[in-house]
């Protein structure tokens, strides 16, 4: 289908430099009408600022853009807009107290006279989302409504503007298995009305399912365009890293057999019910299942920032008493959370301000010892390889997975003996994915014990030594060592059995 | 080499809005001494900086209230509830030193309880403080007047003046108080962890929280900090005029402090800022007043000139942004 004449976008020769430094050179792309065009590459490699590019958020130093083979100029997103490019923002800019089809016709409201003309905006909503083959109703809450469904609701928002071109920023980080089965039925439909998709994902499985042709970028370079046909995952992730990726994982290791940790009959009044389990020393134990099941809820009232309505946590077999974060580390437990940006990091500090905020008291008599702050922050840049201009740097200009290593850092610097790591991977590229694998096997062979929240099973399954899967608030299965494997796992999470 | 490479590309970084505040008082005062040729003598200059020592201190306090991501609207209140308590305490004391020691003293603590009311309607009420002191500004203002019965509150000890109007090597106390608090609060917020921690509240209260850091507590302990302050500033300007007017001491205090904050480049929306910027903030206000005194401008307009400077100060910090 890429071989027709006209392609509705066309990119020609762009560059783009931050202050000298070059961070896209001379990219060529010509992407058809009803195509799934997927964009490759590790973090850094040039992905988000060839699509800011796109959609108005930066302006290229150089090159030009046509659609339809007319020239454009896109200096605002609200330009792009209007010539028909839409980007789907990972975090949705939804209003949770306005319904569906407020949403979808926010700030292009129709009318009849001076008010709202409610009925056609609900109609228009209603075949729209038909049409989308979802029964999900026009006056339902965005509050009310799971996230799979928010994104239909931004991608049919961004339908009711009449765009063409839609970019989809990593659009399956936050769905569950069911749900990227939806968003990718979704595409195919798209697809049919020839609406030209762009697809950014870091799990190339998915991009090898859905896109029709890809594009690597490395360091800002095009390195390949390919029909998706002619590679597998493994040649993607080669083209990505520039060279043979080794295993992605570590060997296994076994724990050993002393409890360190437990928890007894833990439940919160909400959805938590009657949860126990035991983690040994030096061990790796995942927590598989749905989004929702409940087990970042378990990490939280286990570090007391959620309360619960009964149950006990042992430390070396000692009763503990936790009530907030701070008692929690006092017994050595760490928890690196799922939404790194909203509970993680502040974003407006430097790196070093960041790891030392909660081990803050180690750089402190009275005042705060800035050198010996930024040495520690020094040698944990290096141990993790992080990338950044300066140590002073606001932590918002670093990618996701430098991000993450200083999220990392943070909790490090705590001297954790139990860490609890929540979705750890989330966001960031296949090589700092292996670091951190690396990494926390490097751990748990120097005695820390792990719990590894995760909705990847590759990840479980490559890393756990023990599997405990959760639905609805329960602990449904438990797998260990060779027992371990994807069916079961999905069969206890959506509770088949 | 690496590090060298580090620190240049650090010195490009450095934006302009940080040192915006200081780049203004400097324009400032040229034009000021082009404008008059009074401006720049010894006399107007420590004038100005005894005007500016009052509210500047408020502002002090005000800082960290505002970087924690709280607002105080009842400090020109408190100001004239402290001062008057503070009066009466002396006078039912006699004349001596001893009164002034004790009324100083009672002045911080009562301060900093009003403060520390503010904080404890914040945290534990879990009422927005822009509300919460609304409120309290209310009650202060009224509970004063009803005390004073709205007459003006005269002290009657000789040595109660000397800290508002006395000197030391031809500058006055207050400003010299005013200066050294600031140093103190510098150290306070740049260099404790008590100050990173008001930062990160005001910057992400969630990672706060998640961070292990007693967020209420950092809170309270902001509006602890401004009430010490007004407890200071009610010394000083009770003890210049040896007197309380009820209902017009501190009024619109809270004005001229919140302006002096965000003047000096600290964003109302929390996260960061610096006291040295607030001080210049506190020292522009202060150039202001008494430029328009001297050019003669009416005092009635003076508040539209205050509310420009304020307009342009977020403007410039919107800009960078």
């Amino acid at each position: 289908m890429h071989n027709n004449t006209n392609p509705v976008l066309s990119i020609k020769d762009i560059n783009k430099a931050f202050s000298g430094v070059k961070v896209l050179n001379d990219i060529n792309l010509e992407i058809q009408s009803g195509e799934v065009f997927g964009i490759l590459g590790e973090n850094g490699a040039g992905k988000s600022t060839l699509l800011k590019i796109i959609c108005g958020i930066y302006t290229p130093t150089s090159g030009s853009i046509f659609l339809k083979d007319k020239r454009v100029s896109i200096n605002t997103p609200t330009e792009a807009k209007k010539l028909g490019i839409s980007m789907i923002p990972q975090e949705f800019n939804l209003i949770p107290t306005l319904s569906v089809f407020e949403n979808i016709f926010l700030g292009s409201e129709l009318k009849s006279g001076l008010l709202l003309n409610k009925k056609e905006m609900r109609m228009k909503t209603r075949s729209l989302l038909d049409e989308l083959k979802t029964d999900l109703s026009p006056d339902a809450l965005i509050q009310n409504i799971s996230v799979a469904e928010k994104q239909m609701v931004e991608i049919a928002k961004a339908l009711v503007h009449e765009s063409d071109i839609l970019i989809m920023d990593e659009p399956t980080t936050v769905l569950t298995n069911l749900e990227v089965e939806i968003l990718f039925r979704l595409i195919k439909r798209l697809k049919a009305r020839n609406v030209t998709i762009l697809f950014i994902s870091h799990k190339l499985n998915e991009v090898k399912r859905v896109c029709d042709r890809i594009l690597v970028l490395r360091d800002g370079d095009q390195i390949c365009i390919n029909d998706v046909k002619d590679v597998d995952e493994h040649d993607m992730a080669k083209k990505m890293v520039g060279r043979e990726l080794s295993q992605v994982f570590p060997p296994k290791t076994s724990p050993g057999d002393e409890v360190v940790f437990q928890v007894d009959n833990l439940s919160d009044d909400l959805l938590l019910k009657d949860i126990n389990f035991k983690l040994k020393k030096g061990e790796i134990l995942g927590f598989s299942g749905l989004i929702g099941a409940g087990r970042t809820e378990i990490a939280e009232c286990i570090m007391g920032l959620r309360p619960k309505s009964s149950g006990e946590v042992y430390v070396n077999g000692n009763k503990t008493r936790i009530r907030s974060a701070a008692d929690a580390i006092k017994y050595r437990i760490g928890y690196l959370s799922e939404d790194r940006k909203g509970k993680g990091l502040i974003l407006n500090f430097g790196i070093p301000e960041n790891i030392s905020l909660i081990s803050l008291s180690k750089y402190t008599n009275l005042l705060i010892n800035k050198k010996k702050e930024r040495q520690r922050s020094e040698s944990f840049i290096e141990q993790f390889n992080i990338k950044a201009a300066s140590l002073s740097a606001d932590l918002e200009y670093l990618s996701g997975g430098n991000q993450q290593k200083v999220y990392l850092s943070k909790w490090m610097d705590t001297d954790p003996f139990i860490l609890i790591l929540d979705e750890p991977t989330r966001g960031i590229d296949v090589n700092a994915k292996k670091e951190t694998y690396y990494f926390i096997n490097a751990l748990v062979n120097q005695g820390v014990s792990c719990i590894l929240i995760s909705s990847e099973l590759e990840e479980i399954i490559g890393l756990c030594s023990r599997v405990l899967v959760m639905r609805e608030g329960e602990i449904t299965g438990e797998m260990e060592g060779e027992h371990i494997n994807e069916e079961e796992i999905m069969f206890c999470a959506a509770g088949v059995r | 080499m690496e590090t060298k490479k580090l620190s240049f590309v650090y010195l490009k970084r450095i934006d302009y809005s940080k040192y915006a505040p200081l780049f203004a008082l400097i324009v400032l005062v040229l034009l000021s001494a082009l404008a008059s040729e009074h401006f720049l003598k010894f006399r107007n200059i420590t004038n100005i900086l005894r005007q500016v020592s009052y509210t500047g201190t408020i502002a002090l306090g005000m800082t960290f209230v505002i970087v924690a991501a709280g607002i105080d609207l009842s400090v020109g209140s408190m100001v004239a509830f402290v001062g008057v308590l503070t009066i009466y305490l002396m006078n039912y004391l006699g004349g001596d030193g001893f009164a002034v020691c004790v009324a100083v003293f009672a002045a911080l603590s009562v301060g900093s309880l009003c403060g520390a009311l503010n904080g404890f309607i914040v945290t534990k009420g879990r009422i927005t403080s822009f509300i919460a002191t609304l409120a309290t500004m209310s009650v202060f203002r009224s509970l004063t007047l009803y005390i004073s019965e709205a007459g003006e509150v005269i002290s009657h000890n000789d040595l109660y003046p000397e800290i508002g109007g006395g000197y030391f090597m031809n500058i006055p106390y207050p400003v010299i108080i005013f200066l050294g608090l600031a140093f103190l609060f510098h150290i306070l917020l740049n260099n404790t962890a008590f100050g990173r921690h008001v930062c990160a509240v005001g910057a992400n209260q969630q990672v706060a929280i998640y961070s292990a850091i007693k967020v209420k507590w950092i809170t309270f302990m902001t509006f602890v900090i401004t009430g010490f302050t007004v407890g200071v500033t009610a010394i000083l300007l009770s003890s210049r005029l040896n007197s309380v007017s009820p209902g017009d001491a501190g009024l619109f205090y809270e004005l001229d402090a919140i302006a002096a904050v965000v003047i000096g480049g600290t964003p109302l929306s929390g996260g960061k800022g610096t006291i040295w910027g607030t001080v210049i903030g506190a020292i522009i206000l202060g150039i202001i007043n008494n430029m328009l005194n001297m050019l003669g401008v009416s005092p009635y307009l003076q508040g539209t000139v205050k509310g420009l400077i304020i307009l342009i100060a977020v403007f410039a910090q919107y800009k960078n942004n």
